[in-house]
């Protein structure tokens, strides 16, 4: 399946789950897809939100982001384009705590619904969430509260090798993509390469997500891009930055030229990477193969 | 006040007095910038059998010199680790109990260490809406904590705005009797010294000050009463070798400007 057909799947006004945390194995390529297509009003959750959460919001094709942390990343300051919308009420960044956010789609791929935790309470961050309920334990007598299922409509989640059946093999990382795919009532995975079924059962320990639960496979090479894929490529800083620089300058303006320039002119994935630039690509590579030199 | 000390800057100076804090064998879950580094810097000077974890699923990491991360979910955290596993697992180490130190920065506190990320104003209608909990909200929930911060009279307010990551929340026994069983801030290291909690009330206390630094001083850059412990000591400056081996890790300057 390719980008674009897979973009069609998902409607307006869907909950969307989205794979990866910060810059690390960010679905940029179906983000990239869902707002090519004009896609609106879609409810997203991640654990950590970064300029996939920016360009979301500066698109329109989400006014409502779940997450625990957002902004480009520590390093670049306080995100302008969040603060922009969040401020001005033109979008909502509804904020749980991430261990919150991972049991919510772990209570959803356990089939319950609802876990118990002991953070949060006492904080400000709880009496935001109505949907977060105190108890006393039934079996201990102990405060507890207790965080609702997330089964979100579609997953959206990239990896380094899958194949054409679905079966999903992620190196480093997992992040909160198993409960997240295990959640989700449909998911698109993106992938590095589409291996053959052979290649992954020589390998089963590695396969993350079963077939069982994947709806569509697309191969995107870069599919992160300019975030990191474990072990294919790192981020590519130079690109951040001067993003970053751009936004910083003009947050409207800013992400608007920037969505031109790199979501609605290419004609292809590819000529997207081309933007990017192949010198940038294959420094990100080197860094990112690197993590397997001793 | 000047906050640099000769020879280091502030954030230099936030590093080693709070890589000192940590101890040989201990387990501590590091936030993004200043923890990681003084964790990795405490691994690299006294304690190499300290076990750092990150948030983005990381146990045992060594961070290499000159290969800082962005976030605490890059590859680069995972570097010679014993483990990764998913960011819900890593955090349910704290609920566990696996945990001795939680280790962050801190963008306002108050007088009972509760931590303020998300909003600067009313909540309702912000004048900054900030980037959040992240982990923080669940590390200060569930372990004792170390939180290392520039020490600015705008930053060490009466009572913050939001509280996105609990301390002492209103003081005396409040953490307790909002169901936070476990935990609590142990030490607040800034560029002008190191404050604990007293032991009953849980209000804020100047415990060391950094050479130069006068209790007036520190209170004159402070929105609230600070206590004063008994024994005040005096910390020894940054050493030539500490401050060596943090230029090492961060050649760059990345967190450290």
């Amino acid at each position: 399946m390719s980008l674009d057909e897979a973009a069609m799947l998902v409607p307006d006004g869907a909950s969307v789950g989205i794979g990866g945390s910060t810059l690390s194995r960010t679905p940029m390529a179906m983000i990239w897809a869902l707002i090519r297509a004009s896609r609106k009003d879609l409810f997203c959750a991640r654990g950590i939100s970064s300029t996939e959460g920016e360009l979301l919001f500066a698109s329109g094709t989400s006014r409502h982001i779940v997450t625990s942390w957002f902004s480009q990343g520590i390093v670049w300051g306080v995100s302008r384009i969040m603060r922009s919308y969040t401020e001005t009420g033109r979008a909502r960044f509804e904020e749980w705590s991430h261990l919150a956010i991972g049991l919510r789609f772990r209570a959803g791929a356990m089939g319950v619904p609802f876990l118990p935790m002991r953070s949060m309470m006492g904080s400000d961050v709880i009496a935001q969430l109505p949907d977060a309920k105190l108890i006393d334990c039934p079996f201990t007598g102990e405060r507890l509260v207790l965080v609702p299922a997330l089964n979100p409509d579609f997953a959206l989640i990239h990896v380094q090798r899958c194949d054409a059946y679905g079966n999903a093999q992620i190196d480093g990382l997992p992040f909160l993509d198993i409960d997240l795919a295990m959640a989700a009532n449909r998911v698109i995975v993106t992938t590095e390469r589409i291996v053959s079924n052979e290649q992954i059962r020589r390998a089963p320990d590695q396969t993350k997500i079963p077939f069982l639960a994947v709806d569509a496979v697309v191969e995107a090479r870069f599919g992160c891009a300019p975030h990191e894929c474990y072990g294919e490529y790192e981020p590519l800083f130079e690109h951040l930055d001067s993003y970053a620089a751009q936004i910083r300058q003009d947050p409207d303006k800013g992400a608007h030229d920037y969505l031109d320039r790199y979501f609605y002119d290419p004609k292809s994935w590819t000529e997207y990477l081309d933007r990017l630039g192949l010198e940038e690509l294959l420094d990100a590579r080197r860094r990112g193969t690197s993590i397997y030199d001793d | 006040m000047t906050t640099d000390q000769p020879g280091c800057t502030a954030s230099e100076l936030l590093a080693v007095m709070s890589a000192r804090l940590l101890r040989d064998g201990q387990v501590v879950f590091a936030g993004v910038g200043i923890p990681l580094l003084a964790a990795t810097l405490a691994q690299r000077l006294h304690a190499p059998g300290l076990t750092i974890l990150f948030e983005g699923g990381v146990i045992g990491a060594f961070i290499e010199p000159g290969q800082l991360p962005p976030s605490t979910n890059e590859q680069r955290c995972t570097r010679r680790a014993n483990m990764v596993l998913s960011s819900t697992d890593v955090l349910l180490l704290l609920q566990r109990g696996y945990v001795d130190i939680g280790f962050m920065g801190g963008a306002q506190i108050d007088q009972y260490g509760n931590l303020n990320s998300s909003f600067i104003g009313d909540p309702q209608h912000p004048a900054t809406r900030l980037p959040g909990t992240g982990g923080g909200n669940d590390i200060a929930s569930l372990t004792q904590m170390i939180v290392a911060m520039k020490h600015e009279k705008r930053r060490f307010v009466n009572r913050v705005d939001f509280v996105t990551s609990p301390g002492f929340l209103s003081g005396a026994d409040t953490r307790r009797e909002a169901g936070l069983t476990a935990g609590g801030m142990y030490r607040v290291v800034t560029d002008l010294g190191i404050f604990g909690f007293e032991e009953h009330s849980k209000e804020m206390q100047i415990r060391a000050l950094h050479r130069g630094v006068s209790a007036d001083d520190v209170q004159a850059n402070t929105g609230f009463e600070l206590l004063v412990a008994k024994d005040l000591e005096i910390t020894d400056p940054p050493s030539e070798h500490e401050l060596a081996a943090l230029r090492h890790l961060d050649p760059d300057r990345l967190y450290t400007a």
